[in-house]
Parts: structure tokens; sequence; C-alpha cells
């Protein structure tokens, strides 16, 4: 199978459109509540752990493909060559190349577009897109004192000269610094960003928390039923995401302290319950031409239809920071032709609960619509049916890198089980929303 | 690995000591590696007078295996096997002749040496003479077994249904025996039938018997599947490698290690056996051999067993093996090969183990039964029974108990995960077709049950 080569679909010289980029199938090891099962394992380890697993079921061992990209949002600087490291790691033929890509929450997804865009233009036939984060092993920085007194007597050509930059440490330059995912121009954690979006769409306490226990229902369904049998491979002990509570009700939610928002005119609403937890994971997806895959005896769950990535002004305040994928998700349907009437499922990232439900909310408001998305009138309701029906991020945890590759995998095994159980063609819509007022949003549809 | 005992009285100062007080010197038994000769030494073949022309046979086939074969015992000559002829014997007192020239030369075999007798089987309508000559290699080739010495093995070929000695089937069965790949088979009795008409010619020398196969092996994330699925990768089949979801993590580096593919599934599941046919299919062109090892224990005396603990053995042990086997059958697929794990408990019995052995024995009935059915496309259904095996499960029985388990078959010692594996690649050879319906033991002989 390793010697196999991939017939090309055009033949050269011709106009060449540009073909299918296909999901074959994916990984993700369980993702961990930050602290616990993977306290001590790094990003490396847990990337190239999902990596051998999907090497395993695939078959892939010694296999060149066209190439593997993921990143980390939190790395330590020795990871500079994160992804290609894991690669050299694992069972992958070593001549497979390999780079680091990051976008915050969206890595994931930014790095599927990646390769299915390199694949529809026939510059790969094969490549593995994913991510990986660590909570439990950020790095921890030096104070910018330390730092610069360290640099200067690294440069230091006199041992006078290096004793002078020493001398200039202060007792407080000795202070750790810990690992942040503050916004740097503004200040505010994610959650106190979302916490103000929330309170500008009035969304209400009860119904965050209806989101985030179907999440925690959803996913417990999913895992009973086997639907993760061909998605995860457990990593050290682990072999269920264990932020998951099956057990969850409406009653233990509501009995929850708001940790977000609190400093707001209006209730706070958003508590440990409604929002992810700092979780450790990490997550790849296979994607090829079509071509590829049949050449190697692959099965095909989706193809990558389309993508748009957006971003908002949140720093001026005229828009949440999380809310870039309302802005996207207009722009990638009216290219494509499409409503959210024409989509059997809808994959929308759990940052918060209340950042999907403001993200609903937007697209059901004329004025929104008219004013901030420049469309006719409201984009349109979202069939909550729908909706992240094998559970998401509130569940699931959100291990930021690992998001995007957990999600893209649901999306393409639901659409392909649909497809084979309706016999028509099946669709999904992926949002993902990312620090920096990002946000990266796809169509996946049945193969 | 060879446990410490074992290593201990085969080396130095320890091997000196161990052999002044008489203790207990279990050998080291050379296992298979690629390019290293069949046997230790020159094969003597002896029989009576009326299997003459059987042995001269067999002789010419060992003869193009390239080994140096004996006809007489001289006396000089350290022999690395002796194989015993008695296929035509008529009366117990024919045998005499061949059975002393065996036993002149015993003392000049060497260690990991081979005895393997060939004969056939009694059978229905035999005269009463003739049925005592051929039953009468049962008893003695188990004794002389355990007066074999230093690693070496005594096993026997039984030929059933006017069977051919130099039929494929037979000649591959003989060709496992001499070899290192049964080093913790002894005792054993295989029972070889005719060769179904237009099986496939098969090369018996090579190193690669399994070319081009699709092999299934449940429970591979580790101990014996494991083994199991890196023997038969390394005999060059390509190994869709089973384990339950949660065992996950070992199964990709089984798989990964055998350059297979790795199938999380629980074989309880009621669609496991299409699933499984399905990926072999699919992902890999066909199936060709379904090695049944998944399996649980659940101790505990029967007056003390839980509902739980008793249904999880029989579902995972036997149920799932049942169900998987019926949807294989209904493939039809052609030639296929079915190996199942029995274990010695299901044949002697074991204390506290009423489920596993309900389970193992429920796996040899079913092997017999399903062997018929696979044999009409040209198929077969065997099962290995493992005794005492050196694993992660085995290393968790406590120290003494586990010292005199050691102790208790001929060969002084348990076996390797790899001894099982052998023997199950050696089931799944598309040589081994006239093998049907049987339970090879890999127990190093132990004393219990047959």
């Amino acid at each position: 199978m390793a010697t196999r080569q991939t017939a090309r679909a055009q033949s050269a010289g011709s106009a060449q459109a540009p073909r299918d980029a296909v999901v074959v199938g994916a990984n993700r090891i369980p993702f961990a509540r930050a602290g616990k099962k993977y306290a001590d394992a790094s990003n490396q380890e847990m990337f190239t752990a999902a990596l051998e697993g999907l090497v395993a079921r695939y078959g892939l061992q010694g296999e060149r493909l066209g190439e593997v990209v993921g990143g980390a949002v939190l790395k330590h600087s020795r990871d500079f060559n994160l992804i290609r490291e894991s690669v050299l790691g694992s069972s992958l033929s070593p001549n497979t190349p390999a780079y680091d890509l990051q976008q915050a929450c969206a890595t994931g997804l930014e790095a599927t577009i990646t390769i299915a865009n390199k694949i529809r233009l026939g510059q790969v036939d094969s490549g593995i897109a994913g991510g990986a984060d660590t909570i439990s092993d950020a790095p921890v920085a030096v104070s910018e004192g330390l730092r610069r007194a360290l640099l200067e007597a690294g440069h230091a050509k006199t041992w006078q000269a290096r004793a002078k930059a020493l001398a200039r440490i202060r007792p407080a330059d000795l202070k750790p610094l810990t690992p942040a995912t503050d916004e740097p121009r503004t200040g505010l954690s994610m959650g106190e960003h979302q916490a103000i979006t929330t309170a500008r769409w009035g969304i209400s306490r009860e119904a965050q928390d209806e989101i985030a226990l179907a999440s925690h229902h959803h996913l417990a369904e999913a895992w009973d039923s086997g639907f993760f049998d061909d998605l995860v491979t457990p990593f050290r002990g682990l072999s269920r995401d264990d932020n998951m509570r099956p057990d969850s009700s409406a009653e233990k939610l509501a009995g929850l302290k708001p940790v977000f928002g609190r400093s707001l005119e209006t209730p706070a609403t958003m508590t440990a319950g409604n929002s992810t937890p700092l979780t450790d994971g990490a997550s790849t997806v296979l994607l090829g031409s079509r071509e590829w895959a049949e050449s190697h005896d692959l099965p095909v769950l989706a193809r990558f239809v389309d993508a748009e990535t957006a971003a908002v002004d949140f720093v001026h305040g005229r828009e949440g920071l999380l809310m870039a994928p309302v802005h996207a998700v207009p722009r990638l349907l009216a290219r494509n032709g499409l409503t959210l009437e024409d989509f059997d499922f809808f994959e929308i990232h759990e940052a918060f609960a209340s950042t999907v439900l403001t993200t609903l909310a937007a697209w059901e408001d004329a004025d929104y619509g008219k004013n901030e998305l420049g469309l006719s009138g409201a984009l349109g309701t979202v069939d909550r049916s729908k909706l992240n029906v094998r559970g998401s991020s509130l569940a699931a945890g959100h291990p930021f890198a690992a998001t995007g590759g957990r999600i893209v995998a649901t999306a393409a095994k639901l659409v392909a089980e649909k497809a084979a159980e309706t016999g028509k063609p099946a669709r999904a819509l992926v949002s993902v929303c990312a620090a920096g007022g990002l946000g990266a949003t796809a169509v996946l549809e049945s193969a | 690995m060879t446990d410490r005992y074992t290593q201990a009285v085969n080396s130095g100062f320890t091997k000196t000591l161990a052999t002044k007080l008489g203790l207990p010197r279990p050998a080291l038994l050379r296992r298979y590696r690629a390019g290293e000769p069949l046997t230790v030494g020159p094969v003597l073949v002896v029989s009576d007078g009326a299997s003459k022309a059987d042995a001269d046979a067999l002789a010419q086939t060992l003869l193009g295996w390239d080994l140096d074969v004996r006809r007489d015992p001289g006396d000089d000559v350290r022999f690395g096997a002796i194989v015993l002829v008695l296929t035509e014997t008529a009366r117990p007192g024919d045998a005499s002749e061949a059975v002393l020239a065996t036993g002149s030369v015993l003392r000049r075999l060497a260690g990991n040496g081979r005895v393997v007798t060939v004969s056939r089987a009694a059978a229905e309508g035999d005269a009463p003479a003739l049925s005592a000559a051929r039953n009468a290699v049962d008893g003695f080739l188990r004794s002389l077994a355990k007066e074999l010495r230093g690693g070496a093995t005594g096993n026997g070929i039984v030929l059933t249904d006017d069977a051919a000695v130099d039929q494929t089937s037979v000649l591959a069965t003989l060709r496992f025996f001499l070899s290192a790949k049964s080093a913790y088979v002894d005792g054993q009795l295989l029972r070889v039938g005719p060769a179904k008409a237009g099986a496939p010619a098969a090369d018996l020398t090579t190193d690669r018997p399994l070319a081009g196969k699709v092999a299934v092996v449940t429970g591979a994330a580790r101990g014996i599947g494991a083994a199991i699925a890196r023997t038969l990768a390394r005999d060059g089949a390509t190994v869709v490698c089973v384990d339950v979801p949660a065992a996950g993590e070992g199964l990709a580096r089984t798989a990964n290690a055998v350059g297979g593919t790795a199938l999380q599934l629980d074989v309880t599941a009621p669609d496991a056996g299409q699933r499984i046919l399905l990926h072999a299919r699919e992902r890999h062109g066909g199936l060709d051999i379904v090695v049944h090892n998944a399996g649980i224990l659940r101790d505990k005396l029967l007056a003390n067993m839980k509902p739980a603990q008793w249904d999880a053995v029989i579902a995972v042990n036997l149920e799932a093996q049942l169900q998987i086997n019926e949807t294989l059958v209904q493939a039809g697929l052609e030639n296929l090969h079915v190996v199942s794990l029995a274990s010695t408990s299901g044949i002697a019995g074991n204390k506290g183990q009423t489920n596993y052995a309900f389970s193992k024995a429920g796996v040899i009935g079913h092997t017999r039964a399903t062997a018929p059915l696979l044999a009409e496309h040209g198929g077969t259904a065997n099962a290995v029974a493992p005794g005492f095996i050196e694993t992660d499960m085995t290393a968790s029985i406590p120290f003494a108990t586990r010292s005199v388990a050691r102790l208790l078959p001929t060969l002084s010692q348990g076996g390797e995960p790899v001894d099982v594996a052998e023997a199950v690649a050696f089931l799944a050879w598309p040589a081994t077709a006239g093998v049907n319906g049987q339970v090879l033991r890999v127990c190093g002989q132990h004393m219990v049950g047959q």
C-alpha cells in the first residue's frame, strides 16, 4: 500500500478545476481536565499519541503524507517545530513535511482549511490537520526585568559588565509570570468579554444552563452509543472525556455561582457549569483527495466544501470578542448559495453556552442583519434539534487548538451517517470563535 | 522473557549450585529465528518393517528441506530429531524394534531436540490387534515426552481417514513439530486428515507462509494477542488488530508495530462479525484468518459467583466467538482459517474458574462443530489451549503459586506468548487444511488433562 501511486484526476496542461478535498477520518485522545490525567503530558506527547492512533486506524505506517499541519495556543519556545517533531516521533514516514500554525481556538479548523485548500489545488494529495493544548504543562515565563537582565548578562563581554547587569535584578523580578489568556489589548479575560456580549443580548441564565445540560447529555449518549469508537484512542489510562457529567441536571447547574460579569450592572449569569473548563488534549483529522483515499482503500466521510474566516473590532467595543463567526457565516452561505435551512447539523463551538446563544440571537435579529451583516434582514434561525447533537465543548472540554479537529470529526461522521441512513446528501455547518476577535467557519457535505 | 529461575539455573555459579543441590533445571528453550536451521542436528528416521515405504517418503521430504537425514543410528552422531514412523504397524508386537531403536539414541538427542511419531488413528472397523497397535502410540508418546530432557520435546502426528504421509498438511505439521516454533508444545498428538481436492499447493520452507493473507486478531492490545499479531505479521499477513475501545492505546501500539490497522470494537456487540468482515474486505480486500483471542477472567468460587461475573466471561469468551463465526460461515469465505483460544482450564478444570472453564470448554465444543462447516469452503476451525504462559495476567498470581505452576509441566517452566502465537500461526497456515476441528495444547506437557 505504501508504494502505491496516486492517480491524478486531471491531465497536465488542461484547465485545472479545483478537485474535492475529503475527510477520511479522524482521531483524538480523550480530553482531560487540566491538572488531572495528563498533568505531566506535553503538547508533543499528546499530539504524537493522537497521530499514532490515527496512523493505526488507517494503516498509515511508513506512509509519506503531503503534510501535517497543526499547532498549540500555549506553547513552549522549545516547541518551535511542535508538529514536525511529533511526526518524527510517529510511525509516519519521516519524509512527511509538517509545520506549525496558530489561530487561537480556531487553530484546528484553520489547519483543516489549509490542508483542504492544498488538496483542492493539487499541491498535496493527503494531509493531517490538528492541534494540541495543555494547560497543565503550560510555559511559565520569567518577569520582564529578570529576562532583560539575563539577556544583557549573556551579551556582556566582561565579568564586570555581567555583574552590573545581574545586579539590576530586584526581588520583585523573581516572581514567575503564570500563563494568561487575557486579551492583551483590553486586559479582560475571555469570560469577562463574553459577559458583556451576553448582557448586550439579554441571554438568560436558564437558557445557558439548558445548553450546558444538553451538551453533557448529548456527549454521554454519543459515548454510550459507540459514536467515538472510531474517532478517539485512549491515552494514559483515560478512555473518555473526563469533564463529561452524564448525571448533570438543571438543578445542579442552577446551584452554581456566577463567575463572570459580576461587575456589570446586569445580573451575572455565566458559571463554571455553562463555561468551558481548562482542558488538556489533542486531535487530528485525516484529509485527502478522493483518488488518494481510493488508492489507499480508505473510506470517505465527508467533502470539505468551503470555509470563511472573519475578525471583529472588539477592542473599541463595536462587537463582542467571540462574535466573528456571526459575520463569517453569512459570507460563507452567500458564496455557496446556501441558507441556514439547507443544513442538517450545526456544530457551534461552545466556548461558553452564551456564545452559542448570542450567535443564534444575532442571526435571528433583523436589525442586526441589516446594520451589521449587510443583509436585507435576519440571516435566519438555527433548528435547535440540529445543534451540537453529539455534545460540544461544554461537556468535552476545550483544549484550545484541539477543538477544531474534534468538531470537524464529529461533523464529518454525522453527515456520513445521515447520508447512509437517508440515501440523501447531508450537510453540516461548523463555527469556531477565537481570541483576538477571530472566527473560522466551514461547510462539510456527505461525500 | 524466560523467568529468573530458569535463567539462574542455566548460567554461572547458580547453575553449578542448582546441579549440586539437585534442583529442577528447566532448559532454555530454542525459539524460532528466521534463517536458523530447522533442527539442532541430523534427523534420524526409523520405522517398523511395514511402515518403511512411508518412512522413505518422509526421509525424501526431509532431504528436500536440506536436512542431514540418517536411516541408521550409527554410534557417535548427536541427533537433532528422531522421526518414528509407525503408520502401517499391524500388531503391537511389530513396533518393538523401531521403538527400541529410538530408545537407543535418546541419550544422543541434543538439547532442544525433537521426537516426532507418525502413526494412524484407530478407527471403527479396525481389527482388535490393529486398533491396539494404533492406540498404543498415544500412551507411548506421552510417556516418552516426559522422559526427554534439555528442552527436547516429543509430539505425534496421527493420520486419520487414510491420509497419506506425504500430503501437504502432514508435512506442514511435521515441519512445525521439528522446528523451534513448537518449543513449548510437548506430549501432544495432532490428528491430520486428508486434504480436500484442489487444496492450494504450498511452499513449506518459506519464511513468509502467510504472505498476502489478511488476518483478524481479537484482543490484540497486549499479551498473547499482541504476540499473535506480531507473529502473523512476521509470517507475511496483513493484520487487523481488534480490541475494546478502552484498550485502544495498546491496540494502536500493536497495529503500528505490525503495520496493520486498529479496529476498536467490542466483540460482544451484535454486529461485531459484520463490522470485522466489512473492515477486512473494504480496507484489505478480503479475510483469510480469524483468531479469536479476546478473553477475560472473573475468577470466583461458584458458591460466591455473581451473575455479572458469570455472564461477562461467557459473553466475551464464548458467545462472541459463536456470533462472529456464524457471520463468517454465512459469508462463505474461501479457505478461511479460524483459530480460537481455549485453555488447559477448559480441559482439566481449575478451582475458582467454573465460568472460565465453562467458556473455554465451550470453545472446544464449537470448534469441533464449526470445523465441517468451514471445510465445505476449504477452511478450518481449530483451537489452541495454552497452559501457564508468562503474561501480565499470570504475573499477578502470587509468587509461590506462580513458581509451583511453572514447575508442573514436563518442560518445568512457563511458556512465552510467542509460543502460543506460533501454534496459532501454524494453524492459520494454508498448508494445514487437513488439520481441522483439533485442539492443540501449548502447555509444555502440563501434567493435568489429556
